[in-house]
């Protein structure tokens, strides 16, 4: 174990960060603004990923493949949260039931439509490629990843800082009571951060789908991990989803080496300590 | 006779005829029904924490999970717990459940609504990582296979008496938990549901009392589980998994959270549709997802609460029907 390995680890543990940033930080935001627990978040994540790969098949073109995934998953979180999560109105247990069993039924579908095989998405050739850098053999498709994820985390940051929909959404988080008070419209920035949360899951799927696959069972593999970094995070904030992603990230990649046999204790462990010690997470808005 | 006695006396019936109708059936009703009743005991603990307590646990197949890896490590590795042991066996699983419970209950009872949702979900999910990663104590992906089952003076790999012993443990533990939220323990529980605050005000020890009833499910969670490890003959993390708790959970709502039994109607018919159907046709999750879907838009107080509706609607419509005849009198 010398220095090489160690940066290769921390290199592999900022990139699955970055892949879990794009799941979280609409997981996260769809707490903060909406308080439901979503357990169909990680369908979105997998349903993502084969939506991908039929465009792929279809057209052979990866770039076309991850905006039609994003926005085909994004409508269908959006119909979701209008049809069936707005009705049920504030109910936190019948609105995580009804969330599993949606995620049943996207199960059924995905199972149905794409076969139960493993599939992978082949990203184009020019990001298959190593670099060197300072003597480390860096695959050019992680150094994408991270790049993506921080260009999507520094525009979602400036829409929320910067913009009157991101004040009137933080408002929501804070205190969505007093925000209807003043005039915002609660029920659209809902409908809004749901599909933007779908959106984001999906493009995670597509972009995580080249190194982990796509398979049946993903889904519910992908939603604990997300609510890790969620939690740890804090719920509803976008820094804080970016803080919990690379620690998540990190923590999984040095427990999956270090201690093979407890590396999932070594996440959930402390994801059940922060939310006894500090319920809305390390970086949370109180 | 009180509306009380009339229920008792419908599940007495119904579960008297369970016995008698199931062992005359072919092997698969057989086999069926011993997995609906063990998963019973579960669904039924998690209905003491959420229909009685207000406590929606996501976690709670870890205490299963607890029950069934100590039966089948002891199983396989000691030879233990398949003679009259199988009593040592059961006390131990209950109590290390329960004191795993003790544990998380620490943990998880400061926290109410989504953020105990939330705690209760990594807990189990601790517990899972163990059960997948922890290759020499688990078997980690594969689970472990258990050889036969206990022997002693009956021999439970007779699909027929193996039923009979999981019933009786199913009946058991029905009176059990039947009593407990009917006692004042049980009473207390059911304030503390309704308005905890209040209850703090009037001087009890909310705390206490749902960290008691948090222990108290996740020992029955570990009967539930010994008695799987046996009904299932494989123990893998599968049954730890999350998709286990959320189907504890799920069983309870569209029984009827509240009701104890109506979890037993959950179970039986989830399984029924799981195992069942599925031979059948290939898109039975769809009905099982349509099933859960519907149940939470259409019928929150669950299948249990259906002749409760439509007696109330049979009322409302008959006041309707008094206030048209008295309006044009007063009009």
């Amino acid at each position: 174990m010398n220095t090489q390995f160690w940066l290769i680890q921390v290199f592999n543990g900022i990139s699955y960060g970055a892949l879990l940033f794009l799941v979280g930080s609409g997981l996260s935001l769809i707490f903060g603004v909406m308080r439901i627990v979503n357990l169909s978040h990680g369908s979105y994540f997998l349903l993502g990923g084969y939506v991908a790969l039929s465009v792929i098949w279809t057209t052979g073109s990866w770039a076309l493949s991850l905006p039609a995934a994003a926005l085909s998953i994004a409508a269908v979180g959006l119909l979701m949260e209008r049809i069936f999560l707005r009705p049920l109105g504030f109910d936190p247990l019948r609105q995580v039931l009804l969330t599993v069993g949606f995620a049943f039924l996207f199960q059924q579908a995905a199972l149905d439509i794409w076969t139960g095989n493993n599939f992978d998405i082949n990203p184009p050739e020019a990001l298959t490629k190593t670099v060197v850098v300072a003597g480390l053999y860096l695959p050019l498709y992680r150094i994408f990843m991270i790049a993506t994820a921080a260009a999507i985390g520094i525009a979602l940051w400036l829409v929320m800082e910067k913009t009157r929909m991101g004040a009137a959404v933080r408002a929501t988080v804070d205190d969505a009571q007093m925000a209807r008070g003043v005039g915002i419209d609660t029920s659209r920035i809902s409908m809004f951060i749901f599909a933007l949360g779908a959106l984001l899951a999906a493009l995670g799927g597509v972009i995580g789908g080249a190194f982990l696959g796509i398979y049946p069972g993903l889904d519910f593999e992908m939603l604990p991990i997300a609510f890790a970094v969620v939690i740890i995070g804090g719920m509803g904030s976008l820094g804080g989803a970016a803080i919990g992603a690379l620690l998540v990230g990190l923590a999984d990649n040095f427990g999956k080496a270090l201690f093979p046999e407890v590396s999932y204790f070594t996440l959930y462990a402390p994801m059940a300590l922060i939310l006894a010690v500090k319920p809305t997470g390390l970086f949370g808005r109180e | 006779m009180t509306s009380q006695g009339t229920k008792v006396l419908v599940v007495v019936a119904a579960l008297a005829a369970i016995a008698i109708v199931v062992p005359n059936t072919n092997s698969f009703v057989i086999l069926l029904s011993t997995r609906a009743l063990a998963f019973s005991i579960l669904v039924m603990s998690v209905d003491v924490l959420l229909g009685y307590t207000g406590l929606p646990s996501l976690g709670q197949a870890a205490y299963l999970g607890v029950g069934a890896y100590l039966t089948a490590i002891l199983a396989t590795r000691y030879q233990f717990g398949l003679g009259y042991d199988f009593w040592v066996v059961v006390v131990l699983g209950i109590l290390i459940a329960a004191a795993l419970a003790a544990v998380f209950g620490l943990l998880a009872i400061r926290a109410t609504g989504v953020y105990f949702l939330m705690i209760t979900l990594a807990l189990g999910q601790c517990a899972w990582g163990l059960a997948y990663r922890w290759n020499s104590l688990t078997g980690g992906d594969n689970g472990i296979n258990l050889r036969g089952r206990p022997k002693f003076g009956i021999d439970l790999a007779n699909e027929v008496t193996f039923f009979y012993l999981v019933l009786g443990f199913f009946v058991l533990s029905l009176l059990l938990m039947y009593t407990l939220v009917r006692s004042p323990f049980g009473r207390s529980l059911t304030g503390i549901r309704e308005r905890e605050l209040r209850m703090k005000i009037i001087g009890y020890n909310t705390w206490l009392h749902k960290y008691l009833a948090f222990i108290i499910a996740g020992g029955f969670g570990g009967l539930a589980g010994v008695l799987w490890a046996h009904t299932a003959g494989i123990v893998s993390p599968e049954n730890v998994v999350l998709t286990t708790s959320v189907d504890a959970l799920l069983m309870a709502v569209l029984g009827g959270a509240g009701t104890l039994v109506g979890g037993v109607i959950g179970a039986i018919i989830v399984f029924g549709l799981r195992e069942y159907l599925s031979t059948l046709v290939p898109w039975w999750q769809y009905v099982l997802g349509a099933v859960y879907v519907l149940t939470i838009l259409y019928l929150p107080t669950g299948l249990m609460g259906i002749p409760e509706r439509i007696r109330q609607r049979q009322t409302l419509s008959g006041k309707r029907e008094d206030v048209k005849k008295i309006a044009p009198v007063t009009s």
